[in-house]
């Protein structure tokens, strides 16, 4: 395939208006020793035969399983609707809004995204999105150290290892002292142990709600906690739940993080995905990333620009909050379309049914033999469950019977070998709950 | 004015339907305690499915799009993005695949065609480049260079050696000096010459033993190869020194060079431009970083292995590893759009876009040298640097009015104003895929820009007149930061 519209006769008369004789001609400042003959690689091929390659690649994978796993990312439902407006070229061949006047459907969109996150998690203020989750609490992690000018940040275990992990990575040459607590399936964070954590050097103290193992919580206290230690408190949150769960702004927090895709986002293999970012107003300058915010333009009509750019990196260079250039602009689109279609009542519809199915689920796994609910805490959609086995070994003989039936806590959690992570969304039937129960009575 | 989608709302209108509960579901008890419960439900608009339909579709009509418009906004390569590519991606074997599912122990089986798309989308990254191995993780192209400069780290470290200084030249992209400040090092700028090159003299006062690494972009930001390439490296290796290749601008080199045959120790690359991958009004992209051998065992975890018998197997056992920088395997859904796009094109259809970029921004800059000030006039590559100095001082039309003529021209302007060493930049790149067509209709209004400039410059401080909105005010937006419609009304 070629996408180049220019025909032999284009090409002689603009390298003729140019003044030069071929193409190479264009390319005399590459030293000659270190131009490449020619790529090895395969000649180009027609759209029939790539969506064939594909398509065979596809299907060497197992997407239709009756699947029950989570740990923060969900097969929820995707309204037809967002697909469709998302496709709209309009919105997904543009660019960064760099130019107001022709990025008005953008700079609106995003305004209604930031407004929407505002409204879930109960903030004053919301960034135009960032890549993911964890790169979103990996971001909040540097700002609480630039606002607070403290470098110890305390982490509850019941945050996404793999956020966890990503956190250390981001911060490894940044002189932050990350120091962990204990936390299990068992119960919702310790809160002596957290308090006593809390010191004048403390920057922030993070949690995450529902935690890892799906346990819910009222941090009100932490919050508190937090502020009289001089700390912030961050929140990484699930958005789905906050259709029927106490918002974070509510509890106190001070920055809240979280990984849009369920909000109308393919699993899609691990991305893309959307964090989300939103804080108190008195932190807004210290926050990164892209924002938009309202105005006039010169008739006084309303508007929406970037703003605060000061803060970014094509302003302020190395002293930037962040080297945060883009945001995930379409997967914010994809969220707000989302989050329009559900509205009020259909969020806390989805929500409930999230939390009933996986009541219902908890009540019939619990009925197994040898088979442990270990949450004593209130749970959402998600809960751990304890096998009389190997965790690990008991999904792989479930896959052959169609179920990916949760996931092996032991991979993060080695002390947790036989613990199981089942989710559960609105898409799951009961009948399908049932079945799952009655192969993995067999299983065991 | 749009209202925004909270103004349409109307109490107890509704658009979804989720599936049914059973009457056992509905019975089972939540044990959700008053605690932890919201008061309200959350404060989403309340309208129906056509309410959104409407207004979604009335808010895209308000933007200028590739599809719709002649966009050259320099170093963003905005290039047509080919539907297969779209189609493929979201083929549901795909969109539908959990990714932990390769974490459970049986896993890799259920998801090796996956796990092929990503192994055989880095070997092709590696011949396209030259390097020996990419990670696929970054999400973005800042998001590869804060990767580059933790590899570049983790590699002195494991030297034995703290070096703290990053060597980055005024011309760069300022996602550089961010990048490598947020990995730890402090950033020393290098001037350019007269004739748009780094400053070798600078450079070498500047390197020192104490320089981790030198970042670069090739062709550089005033869309000029850099001719001091083959010195910079020798010297950069000489002193222990890694070379980072920012890629923003490899749409024009495909085929024609490669960073690692030029010397660079490390390279990100914009698939969302090089690879056509939509930009999406602002992401998500995907910045893939390959590196040289010596770097290879610091990429982050996992990387995708083949096996002897043709299975592929996600390798988490690496200890010099710098970790996760991603919580998966990069935007897999982008990054399987740049396989398709490199199995479209071949090896030659790379080559042939790269050309035609070229072309393209030449043939831009000849026709408009006459009346625009080309501060480095000479063969460009992909991109043209021009400048409004001439029609600032002569007649007080700045580069943003000419972005703003050019917008009721009807198309979207270059990127203004940047790089920063350059007053009044209009920075612009056609790519290949526009025809002589456009190029010579936008060539007609650029001239027409700059006589109107001469002969009536108070014209330009009402433009654009053809766009619902006109000059919006960005101090007012900075000042009442209203981020935010919080509260309905």
């Amino acid at each position: 395939m070629t996408f180049v519209p220019h025909t032999d006769k284009d090409r002689a008369e603009m390298l003729s208006a140019i003044g030069v004789r071929s193409m190479d001609d264009l390319f005399a400042d590459i030293p000659a020793e270190l131009r490449v003959k020619a790529l090895d690689m395969a000649e180009g091929v027609s759209e029939q035969e790539v969506y064939d390659r594909l398509h065979e690649m596809s299907r060497r994978n197992a997407h239709s399983l009756t699947s029950f796993l989570g740990g923060g990312f969900y097969d929820h439902v995707i309204p037809a609707a967002v697909d469709s407006l998302t496709s709209r070229g309009e919105f997904f061949t543009a660019y960064t809004p760099y130019q107001p006047e022709v990025s008005q459907g953008t700079l609106q969109a995003i305004f209604e995204y930031q407004s929407m996150i505002c409204r879930l998690t109960g903030m004053e203020a919301a960034n135009a999105s960032m890549y993911d989750g964890g790169t979103a609490l990996a971001e909040a992690v540097i700002m609480a150290v630039n606002v607070t000018g403290r470098d110890k940040v305390v982490i509850s275990t019941g945050v996404n290892p793999i956020y966890r992990r990503m956190i250390r990575s981001y911060t490894a040459n940044l002189g932050i002292r990350l120091v962990e607590l204990s936390a299990s399936p068992d119960g919702v964070l310790d809160r002596a142990v957290a308090v006593a954590a809390l010191d004048g050097d403390t920057a922030a103290l993070i949690v995450q709600n529902p935690d890892y193992f799906g346990s819910v919580d009222d941090f009100s206290d932490l919050a508190q906690a937090a502020r009289d230690a001089g700390a912030l408190l961050i929140a990484s949150v699930y958005p789905i739940s906050l259709g029927l769960l106490k918002r974070p702004g509510d509890m106190g927090a001070d920055i809240v993080t979280g990984e849009g895709q369920s909000l109308g986002l393919p699993l899609s293999f691990g991305g893309p995905y959307l964090g989300f970012f939103a804080v108190r107003q008195a932190l807004v300058r210290k926050m990164p990333g892209r924002i938009v915010g309202e105005t006039v333009d010169r008739h006084g009509k309303r508007c929406f620009v970037l703003t605060l750019q000061a803060r970014e990196q094509h302003i302020r260079r190395e002293k930037a909050t962040s080297n945060i250039c883009t945001n995930g602009a379409l997967c914010a689109l994809r969220a707000t379309v989302f989050m329009s279609l559900l509205g009020r009542q259909g969020l806390r519809e989805m929500a409930q049914s999230c939390a009933r199915k996986a009541a219902y689920a908890k009540r019939r796994l619990a009925q197994i033999k040898g088979l442990r609910v270990r949450n004593r805490a209130p749970v959402f959609n998600e809960f751990t469950i304890e096998l009389p086995a190997e965790a690990d070994g008991v999904v792989c003989k479930l896959i052959d019977n169609g179920f990916a039936a949760g996931f092996p806590l032991g991979r993060y959690y080695p002390e947790l070998g036989n613990c199981l992570l089942v989710a559960l969304t609105e898409k799951r039937s009961k009948a399908e709950i049932d079945s799952f129960a009655e192969a993995l009575e067999v299983a065991l | 004015m749009i209202p925004l989608i909270f103004e349409k709302s109307v109490p107890g209108r509704r658009a979804v339907t989720l599936p049914r509960l059973s009457p056992a579901e509905l019975e089972a008890p939540l044990e959700l305690p008053e605690g932890v419960l919201a008061e309200m439900p959350p404060d989403l608009p309340e309208v129906s499915e056509l309410d959104v339909i409407r207004h979604f579709t009335a808010l895209s009509q308000q933007n200028f799009s590739v599809d719709t418009n002649f966009y050259p906004l320099g170093s963003c390569t905005m290039k047509y993005n080919p539907r297969i590519c779209e189609k493929v991606a979201a083929l549901e074997g795909f969109a539908g695949l959990h990714p932990l599912l390769p974490q459970l122990r049986c896993g890799e089986t259920l998801a090796q065609g996956a796990l092929e798309v990503l192994w055989q989308t880095e070997r092709l990254l590696c011949e396209l480049t030259g390097m020996n191995a990419f990670t696929l993780q970054p999400m973005a192209g800042a998001h590869g260079e804060l990767t580059g400069m933790l590899l570049i780290a983790a590699y002195h470290r494991a030297n034995g050696e703290k070096r703290e200084k990053v060597l980055i030249p005024d011309s760069a992209h300022g996602t550089n000096p961010a990048s490598a400040s947020m990995a730890g090092f402090k950033v020393v700028t290098v001037a350019t010459d007269a004739e748009g090159n780094v400053d070798i003299a600078d450079f070498k006062s500047k390197l020192d033993s104490d320089t981790a690494a030198v970042m670069l972009t090739c062709p550089n930001t005033l869309g000029i190869f850099e001719r001091g390439i083959r010195e910079i490296a020798d010297l950069s290796h000489d002193n222990g020194t890694l070379l980072y290749y920012d890629g923003a601008n490899m749409n024009a080199l495909m085929g024609r060079a490669r960073p690692g045959d030029l010397g660079f120790d490390v390279v990100h690359l914009n698939v969302h431009k090089t690879l056509s991958t939509p930009h999406g009004g602002g992401g998500p992209g995907a910045g893939p970083v390959g590196v040289t051998a010596a770097l290879e065992p610091f990429l982050p975890i996992a990387i995708v292995d083949k096996h002897d018998d043709g299975t592929f197997a996600l390798n988490y056992d690496r200890p010099r590893s710098i970790g996760c920088i991603a919580p998966f395997y990069g935007n897999f859904a982008v990054l399987a759009r740049a396989f398709a796009y490199m199995l479209l094109l071949g090896g030659d259809g790379l080559r042939q876009a790269t050309d035609h970029a070229v072309l393209n921004a030449n043939y831009l800059r000849v026709k408009l040298q006459d009346d625009y000030e080309i501060p480095y006039n000479r063969v460009c590559m992909h991109e043209v640097l021009l400048s409004a100095n001439r029609q600032m001082k002569l007649s007080g039309v700045r580069a943003l009015d000419i972005a703003k003529a050019l917008i009721d021209a009807g198309h979207h302007p270059p990127t203004v104003y940047f790089p920063l060493i350059v007053h009044e930049a209009l920075m612009i790149e056609p790519t290949e895929t526009e025809s002589k067509e456009t190029l010579d209709a936008f060539i007609a209004d650029m001239i027409r820009i700059a006589r109107l400039a001469q002969s009536d410059p108070e014209v330009f401080k009402t433009m654009p007149e053809e766009t619902r909105v006109s000059r919006p005010d960005e101090t007012k937006a900075a000042r009442e930061m209203k981020l935010a419609m919080i509260q309905d009304g």
